[in-house]
C-alpha cells in the first residue's frame, strides 16, 4: 500500500476568500510583515494506486482543474 | 409538457420547483438521482440545496450520481436542462457550463432578492426582452461565478451571459453589482446551444404572487413555449 499527501489550492489570480480574511486579520493583529496568504486543501490517501491513478483521481474528484492546482507527494512507495 | 425534477441526497429546493411548475399549470415528477431513465421528460431542473453536503467542492459528488450521465446525454440531444443554484454548481462541476462558482466574497452566506438584468435572448429558458429588470432572491455562500479570460470573452462573444447582477434601476455599479463578487456581475449563463442554462438566482421562489413577486414565471413559461415552437 502506498500513501499520498495532496496539496490542492486556488490557481494563481484566483481570489481567495477565506486567504484574504486571514491575511486581514494577522495583519489587523499586529503582524505587519504579512503580504499574502493562501488557504487550500490537503488530503491524505492511503491506497493500492500508483501514482498515475491519484493524478487521475485529483483530475476527476479531489480538484477542479478550472479553479485549482494540485501538487501530491509519494509520502511512501507501494 | 413534463418537467423532471432531479433529488440529490441533500436537495432542499425540489418541492419550490414542483410547486412553480404545477401553479403555472405544467406536468412536473421528481427523479430519484440514482434513476437512469429520463424518458417521458420534456425538460429536466437540477434544483437548489446542499447535495452531498457540498463536501469537497460545491457539486463535485453529484456531478457523479447515476443520473447525471442520462441529464448530460439529454443535454448534447439538445434538451432543454436548467440548473438553479446548486444545480448551477453541478453544471459547471459536469462541465456541461463553463466557469466555476467559488465562495462568495466577504465569505457571507447572502439571502436577499437581486436585481437582475437580461443581457441575451439566446437561452431557451429566458424569453424576456434583453435590458429588462427583473427580481428574484439569491440564497447561497458559493456563487461567486469565475471562469478565464477566454472563456469570458467566449460567454460575452455568443450572448452566453443570460443574467447579470445589476441596481434596481438596471445600471451596475462601478465597483460591481454582484452581491457575491461575481465576474463581471455575471449571475446566469448558458450553452451555446441556449438549452443548457445555469443561474445562482431561485426563479421557483417568485412564480406565485403570494411569495412576493412573479418574475420567476418568464423561465419556466419560455422553456414551454420554446419546446412548442420546435415541435412545431
Amino acid at each position: 500500500m502506498a500513501r499520498y499527501e495532496i496539496y490542492v489550492t486556488y490557481k494563481a489570480g484566483i481570489f481567495d476568500p477565506p486567504g484574504a480574511t486571514a491575511e486581514r486579520a494577522l495583519v489587523n493583529l499586529g503582524y505587519e510583515g504579512v503580504h499574502e496568504v493562501k488557504i487550500g486543501k490537503f488530503i491524505r490517501i492511503e491506497a493500492d494506486a500508483d501514482l498515475a491513478t491519484v493524478s487521475e483521481m485529483c483530475e476527476k474528484l479531489l480538484a477542479n482543474p478550472v479553479i485549482e492546482d494540485y501538487r501530491i507527494e509519494t509520502v511512501e512507495e507501494g | 409538457m413534463r418537467f423532471g425534477v432531479v433529488i440529490f441526497p441533500g436537495s432542499n429546493c425540489e418541492q419550490d420547483v414542483i410547486r412553480a411548475t404545477k401553479y403555472l399549470g405544467y406536468d412536473s415528477e421528481y427523479i430519484w438521482h440514482g434513476d437512469t431513465d429520463l424518458s417521458g421528460f420534456d425538460a429536466i431542473v437540477l434544483p437548489g440545496g446542499f447535495s452531498y453536503g457540498d463536501y469537497i467542492r460545491t457539486g463535485a459528488v453529484a456531478r457523479f450520481s447515476p443520473v447525471m450521465s442520462e441529464v448530460v446525454r439529454f443535454a448534447e440531444k439538445g434538451g432543454p436542462v436548467l440548473g438553479i443554484c446548486n444545480g448551477f454548481q453541478i453544471l459547471t462541476e459536469a462541465h456541461l457550463l463553463p466557469g466555476a462558482l467559488l465562495r462568495n466574497r466577504g465569505l457571507k452566506f447572502i439571502c436577499k432578492s437581486t436585481s437582475l438584468r437580461v443581457e441575451s435572448d439566446a437561452c431557451q429558458w429566458l424569453d424576456a426582452p434583453v435590458g429588462s429588470v427583473l427580481s428574484i432572491p439569491i440564497n447561497h455562500n458559493e456563487g461567486n461565478y469565475y471562469c478565464d479570460t477566454e472563456t469570458l470573452a467566449r460567454l460575452d462573444a455568443n450572448g452566453q451571459v443570460v443574467l447579470r447582477y445589476c441596481e434596481p434601476d438596471g445600471s451596475r455599479a462601478s465597483d460591481g453589482s454582484a452581491p457575491n463578487g461575481s465576474l463581471d456581475d455575471i449571475a446566469g449563463i448558458c450553452n451555446e446551444r441556449g438549452n443548457v442554462f445555469g443561474l445562482m438566482p431561485h426563479p421557483e421562489r417568485v412564480v406565485e404572487p403570494i411569495t412576493g413577486g412573479t418574475d420567476g414565471q418568464a423561465f419556466f413559461t419560455s422553456v414551454v413555449a420554446k419546446l412548442a415552437e420546435i415541435a412545431g
